[in-house]
C-alpha cells in the first residue's frame, strides 16, 4: 500500500459562498494498493505494538547492567545518586536509568540515519524526480525487506520512501519523549523501546541506501563488484589531495563529478575516511579509501591532505583546529555539523575559493553539493602548491620533544587501551622509535593521550613516525560495497542456512574502537571464511578486514569470492547498508520459507530467531548508531557480539544456559512447550578478547531448527575452535547435543564419554518446529 | 591516600559510593582468608602482568594451590593455566560471570554455593570497572576486592594506584600471607 498525494487544482469555482479563482486543494495522501500480498497484523507499529515479542526475548535474555555512571543529571532535581537500591527524585531506579540511556543512544543512532536519509531523499528527489523508480539489486523482487516488513508498504518510487521516513520520524519523537523525567519507569519497557528504535533504524538505513543505489549508479547487489584501493599508501601525495570524512556521500559525489567533467583525476586525489569513503568507491572506484574512522587524526598528521571536506557523523569536532595546524582549509557541508563556519552557500564559487586559498578564512560552510564540488576542486588546486614545502616533524624534532617527557603517565591513563605511550616516548628520547611504531596498529586514534599530556606532545604524529615504513606500504585491495543480497542468492542458500548445513552467517560491522587494533577483525573474518561460513561486512570493519595478507601477498578480498554463499566474503557497503544484512535474514524467511512478509514483524522475527544462524559482530562498536543497529538486530532475533569497549553500552542481554525453564519453545506442530536448549545463548554479549569472541560466535550460530547434520557441523566448529583458543573441550556440550547423531563423527567417542560424565540424556532437548508465538501454533491447527 | 585513589583511567572516576583503599597487603589477605567462599577472577591481561612468581598466572596458581580460594580464568585464558599443569581452574567469560555473580541463587562454579567474596586481578581495567559497577548496584551482599595495580572505584575494596615494582611486592605479601596460614 503506497500513499499518493491527491492534488486538485481548480481554475475557477463559484458557490453560494462566493466565487474563487486558482484554488488548490491538497487532500493529504491516499493509498494506492497495488501490492497483492494481504496486509499483515502490524503495519506501521507504534511504540507498544511489538512489546509482547520484545518481552519474550527479554525474558530469556535479561539485561546485566553495568552502570557507566552512578548518577543521573538529566533534570534540575538532580544530580541523583542511583547506586544500589536508591531512587532518583523522579522515582527512577538504576536499572531503568541504564535502559533509559540505552534508549537515548538508540534514538540518537536511529535519528542520525533517518536525518541522513531525509537529507539525501530531499536532494535526490529534486534532482531525479519524485517518481524516479527505485532499483536496488539485480534478480530481486523484494527490494525493501525492512520497509515491507515494518511498514507494510512496497515502495516503487523515491516518493514512496518518504512514507517510511515519515513513519520513522514520528516514532522517534515518541521514543525520545519516553525518556523525559517522569515518563517510562520500567527498565524492560525502556529496553523494548530501545528495540523499537533499532527496528526503526533499519527502516531508515534501508531508505538511505536504496536512494543512493537507485540514483547514483552504485553496484546493484553484484557479487563481483569492482575492487578499489584502501590504505595510506594508495594516495599519491604528489597530487593535490582532498580528504572527505563522514557518511553522507552527496558532496563527495559532486567533487568526483567535477573531477570527471574537467578531466582532473590526473592532478587531484580524492580519498575518504569512514562510510563516505565506502560510498565514494561505490560511486566511482577512482575515489580512494584511506581507512576507517579512527584514522582521521593520523592521516591529517601525515600532512598529506590539502583540503578537508566533512559531511556528517563521526567526524572529529576539532577538525578545524587540526586543519589550522596544517594550513589546510575545511569545507563543511551539512547543517548538522556547521563547525561555526560562515555560510557561503550563496556566494559565488570563485570568491569562496579565493578566500580559502589565500587563507583569509579557515573554512566555509556550503550546503549545496554541486557548489561543494566546484569549490573543493578549485580550492585544492590552489592550496596544494602552497603546501609543497610542508614538512611533518622529523625524527630529530620528535626526539627533542620527547626529551621533555615528565614521566607523569597521564597519556597512559588517558588511553582507552592503556598503551605503553610513556615508555615509547622515553625510548624516542633516546632516538629509538620502535615502540612508537608498535603502538600504531593498536591505537584507535582518539587523541586522548595528546589532550592529557602536560607537555602538549603531538603523540599521534610520534606514532606515525615510528610506523613510517608500515604506513607507506599500507595499500590493500577492497571489493567495493555491493549493496543488497539478491533474491536469487537467498533462494540458493536459504536451505543450507536454515537447516544448518551452511554453518552460519557472520556479519562484521561497525566502528573501529578496537581493544587491540583492527587486525582482530581480519582474524575473525579469516577464521570463519576458512570454515565456509558466509561472512558479510560493512563500515569500518569491512575496511579493517582487508588489512592482512597471506604468504602469497593476497588479502581476504582477493582470496574469497563476493557471492552470498558458503565461504563468500561480501562487502555490503557503508553503515546504512547494514539494512541489507537484516534484509537478507528477513528475505530468507520470506523468499525461502515463504512466510508472509507484509507488516508481519513478529512471525518473521520468530522465524529468524529460531532458524537463521546469523550473528552480528561489532568488534569496535563505538557510536550511538552502532547501538541502534545492534538493537534492530536484537528485535529481529539476531545476536550481537561486541568487543570489550562495547560493555560501555551499559548492559548486556544474557541468557542463562543452565536454567532449563528459560529455554522452552512451542512446537508449532503440536502446540506442546518443549525444551530446546540455550540456542542462541545470548542476545548481546561483550567479549574480552577476540579469541573469546570467535568461540562465542561459533556457539551463537546454533538454532533450535538445526537438523542433526547441521547441528553436527556447527558443533564441530564450536568444539574445534574451543580447543584451538581455550586449549580445552567446551564444558557445556550437554546443552547443545540433542541426540547422538548431532555429535560430529570424528569426535564421537571423546564427546560421548564427556556427556556421560555430565549425566546427559538423549532426547532431553527437543527438535520441534520451533516458535515462541502461540498464535503460530493455532494458525497451523 | 588521595594519590592512591586516582583511577587507572583518567575519566573512570568514582561515584558517590567508592572503594576503600586497602591500607596494607595484609588487610587484603585477611579479607580473603575470612571469607567463607572466596573466588579469584583472573583476567585476560594476566599473562602480560609480571609478578614475583613470573606472571600473574603463576601467582594465581600459587594461590590456587593453597586451597583457600577458587580461581576462575576469564576470556580464553584457562589454557594458560593448563599448559602450566594447574588443575581445577574454572573458566568463565567475564560477562557470564558478572551476570551470575549478581544472582543470589547461583550456586557457584563448583555448584556448592554462592560466593561471598570475589577478588579481581589481571583484567582489562575498564572491563573490571564496569563489572564491579554492576555488582556494586546489583549484588550488594557480595564483597568485591580489586587487586589491580590501579585503583578500582567500584569495588568494595581496592589496592591503591602504585608503581609496577611496588605492586609486585604487595601482591607477593598478600599471597604469602594467605599461604602461610595454610
Ligand atoms: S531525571 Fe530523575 S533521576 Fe534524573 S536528575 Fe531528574 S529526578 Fe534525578
Ligand atoms: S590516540 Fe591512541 S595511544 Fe593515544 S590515547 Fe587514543 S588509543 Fe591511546
Ligand atoms: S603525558 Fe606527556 S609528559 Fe606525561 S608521560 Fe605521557 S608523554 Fe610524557
Amino acid at each position: 500500500m503506497s500513499k499518493k498525494d491527491l492534488k486538485l487544482k481548480i481554475d475557477e469555482f463559484s458557490s453560494a459562498v462566493g466565487s474563487f479563482k486558482g484554488v488548490e486543494i491538497e487532500i493529504g495522501r491516499i493509498y494506492d494498493d497495488s501490492w497483492e500480498e494481504p496486509m499483515g497484523p502490524t503495519p506501521f507499529p507504534s511504540v507498544g505494538t511489538l512489546r509482547n515479542w520484545d518481552r519474550k526475548l527479554l525474558d530469556r535474555y535479561k539485561p546485566f547492567y553495568m552502570p557507566f555512571c552512578d548518577l543521573c543529571c538529566l533534570c534540575t532535581f538532580g544530580k541523583c545518586d542511583l547506586t544500589g537500591d536508591k531512587r532518583g527524585a523522579c522515582g527512577i531506579t538504576m536499572a531503568a536509568q541504564q535502559s533509559r540511556i540505552v534508549l537515548l543512544a538508540c534514538c540518537i543512532g536511529a535519528s542520525t540515519h533517518c536525518a541522513h536519509a531525509r537529507h539525501m531523499l530531499d536532494h535526490l528527489m529534486e534532482e531525479f524526480g519524485r517518481e524516479a523508480p527505485i532499483e536496488v539489486a539485480l534478480n530481486t523482487n523484494v527490494e525493501a525487506p525492512n520497509i515491507r516488513l515494518v511498514c507494510g508498504i512496497k515502495p516503487n518510487t523515491l516518493r514512496d520512501l518518504e512514507d517510511a521516513l515519515d513513519y520513522v520520524e514520528t516514532q522517534l519523537v515518541q521514543l525520545v519523549a519516553a525518556a523525559h523525567t517522569g515518563q517510562e519507569g520500567d527498565n524492560i519497557d525502556f529496553e523494548s523501546k530501545a528495540f523499537h528504535a533499532g527496528m526503526l533504524d533499519h527502516v531508515a538505513m534501508e531508505v538511505a541506501d536504496i536512494e543512493q543505489i537507485t540514483t547514483l549508479g552504485m553496484p546493484k547487489g553484484i557479487p563481483d563488484a569492482p575492487m578499489t584501493e584502501l590504505g595510506f599508501g594508495c594516495i599519491d601525495p604528489n597530487k593535490a589531495v582532498i580528504m572527505c570524512i563522514g557518511h553522507n556521500v552527496l558532496p563527495s559525489v559532486d567533487i568526483i563529478d567535477y573531477l570527471m567533467e574537467n578531466d582532473l583525476f590526473g592532478e587531484v586525489e580524492i580519498g575518504g575516511l569512514c562510510c563516505t569513503a565506502h560510498d565514494n568507491s561505490r560511486y566511482n572506484t577512482r575515489a580512494k579509501v584511506i581507512g576507517p574512522i579512527s584514522w582521521q587524526l593520523r592521516y591529517l598528521r601525515s600532512g598529506i591532505p590539502d583540503l578537508i571536506v566533512v559531511d556528517e557523523q563521526c567526524i572529529r569536532t576539532d577538525i578545524l583546529i587540526e586543519a589550522k595546524k596544517l594550513g589546510v582549509p575545511v569545507i563543511a557541508t551539512s547543517e548538522k555539523s556547521m563547525l561555526g563556519l560562515p555560510n557561503r552557500t550563496h556566494d559565488p564559487p570563485d570568491n569562496i575559493v579565493a578566500d580559502l586559498v589565500e587563507g583569509k578564512a579557515p573554512g566555509a560552510l556550503i550546503i549545496e553539493p554541486k557548489k561543494v564540488g566546484e569549490v573543493a576542486v578549485k580550492t585544492v588546486l590552489g592550496v596544494a602548491p602552497t603546501r609543497k614545502d610542508y614538512k611533518p616533524l622529523s625524527g630529530d624534532d620528535i626526539q627533542e620533544m620527547a626529551e621533555h617527557c615528565r614521566n607523569c603517565e597521564e597519556c597512559v591513563r588517558a588511553c582507552p587501551n592503556n598503551l605503553p605511550i610513556m615508555e615509547a616516548v622515553q625510548q624516542a628520547a633516546e632516538g629509538n622509535f620502535e615502540l612508537l611504531g608498535d603502538i600504531y596498529p593498536a591505537c584507535v586514534g582518539c587523541g586522548r593521550c595528546e589532550s592529557a599530556c602536560p607537555e602538549n606532545m603531538p603523540l599521534i604524529t610520534f606514532f606515525n613516525k615510528g610506523a613510517e615504513e608500515r604506513i607507506a606500504n599500507e595499500k590493500f585491495p577492497m571489493r567495493v560495497g555491493r549493496g543488497a543480497v539478491q533474491d536469487v542468492e537467498i533462494r540458493e542458500v536459504g536451505r543450507g542456512i536454515v537447516f544448518g548445513e551452511i554453518p552460519g552467517v557472520v556479519a562484521l560491522v561497525g566502528c573501529a574502537n578496537y581493544p587491540k587494533g583492527g587486525i582482530d577483525v581480519a582474524k575473525i573474518a579469516e577464521e570463519f571464511l576458512n570454515r565456509r561460513f558466509i561472512v558479510v561486512a560493512t563500515g569500518c570493519a569491512a575496511m579493517d578486514l582487508a588489512m592482512i595478507r597471506d604468504e602469497e601477498g593476497q588479502n581476504l578480498y582477493e582470496r574469497y569470492p563476493g557471492n552470498f554463499d558458503a565461504g563468500g566474503l561480501i562487502n555490503i557497503g557503508s553503515c546504512v547498508s547494514n539494512a541489507h544484512i537484516t534484509g537478507a535474514a528477513i528475505k530468507i524467511a520470506n523468499i525461502f520459507a515463504k512466510r508472509p512478509l507484509r507488516a508481519n514483524y513478529e512471525e518473521i522475527a520468530d522465524y529468524v530467531y529460531n532458524r537463521v544462524g546469523a550473528v552480528g559482530v561489532a568488534w569496535g562498536a563505538m557510536s550511538q548508531k552502532a547501538a541502534s543497529i545492534a538493537s534492530g538486530c536484537w528485535r529481529l532475533g539476531i545476536p550481537v557480539v561486541v568487543g570489550p569497549h562495547g560493555a560501555k553500552y551499559r548492559r548486556n542481554l544474557l541468557g542463562r544456559k543452565e536454567k532449563d525453564e528459560d529455554w522452552m519453545t512451542y512446537d508449532a506442530r503440536t502446540g506442546e512447550e518443549v525444551y530446546t536448549g540455550p540456542v542462541p545463548e545470548h542476545l548481546f554479549y561483550a567479549a574480552e578478547t577476540a579469541e573469546e569472541a570467535i568461540v562465542m560466535i561459533a556457539k551463537l550460530v546454533m538454532r533450535p531448527n538445526d537438523t542433526t547434520k547441521g547441528r553436527a557441523v556447527k558443533l564441530s566448529h564450536y568444539i574445534d575452535l574451543h580447543k584451538k583458543y581455550y586449549g580445552t573441550m567446551p564444558d557445556d556440550l550437554q546443552y547443545f547435543v540433542r541426540r547422538e547423531a548431532d555429535i560430529p563423527f570424528t569426535m564421537k567417542n571423546e564427546i560421548l564419554e564427556y556427556l556421560k560424565e555430565k549425566g546427559w540424556v538423549e532426547d532431553k532437548i527437543a527438535i520441534p518446529d520451533p516458535t515462541l508465538l502461540d498464535r503460530m501454533v493455532r494458525r497451523r491447527e | 591516600m588521595a594519590a592512591r585513589m586516582i583511577p587507572g583511567q583518567t575519566a573512570e572516576i568514582a561515584g558517590p559510593k567508592k572503594a576503600f583503599v586497602i591500607p596494607k597487603p595484609e588487610v587484603a589477605a585477611s579479607l580473603i582468608k575470612r571469607a567463607k567462599r572466596p573466588l579469584l577472577v583472573v583476567g585476560s591481561k594476566a599473562v602480560e602482568t609480571q609478578t614475583m612468581d613470573g606472571d600473574l598466572i603463576d601467582t594465581a596458581i600459587r594461590l590456587h594451590n593453597t586451597g583457600r580460594l577458587q580461581v576462575v580464568a576469564t576470556a580464553h585464558i584457562v589454557g594458560e593455566f593448563m599448559k602450566r599443569g594447574a588443575e581445577g581452574i574454572h573458566s568463565m567469560q567475564m560477562m557470564n560471570l558478572g551476570d551470575r555473580l549478581r544472582d543470589p541463587d547461583w550456586r557457584g562454579l563448583d555448584g556448592e554455593g554462592a560466593y561471598d567474596l570475589v577478588a579481581f586481578a589481571g583484567t582489562l581495567y575498564y572491563l573490571e570497572w564496569l563489572v564491579e559497577s554492576g555488582l556494586k548496584s546489583f549484588a550488594q551482599d557480595l564483597t568485591t576486592i580489586s587487586l589491580s595495580r590501579s585503583y578500582q572505584p567500584n569495588a568494595n575494596w581496592s589496592l591503591g594506584t602504585m608503581k609496577a615494582d611496588k605492586w609486585k611486592e604487595v601482591i607477593d605479601v598478600i599471597v604469602k600471607s594467605i599461604t602461610e596460614d595454610n
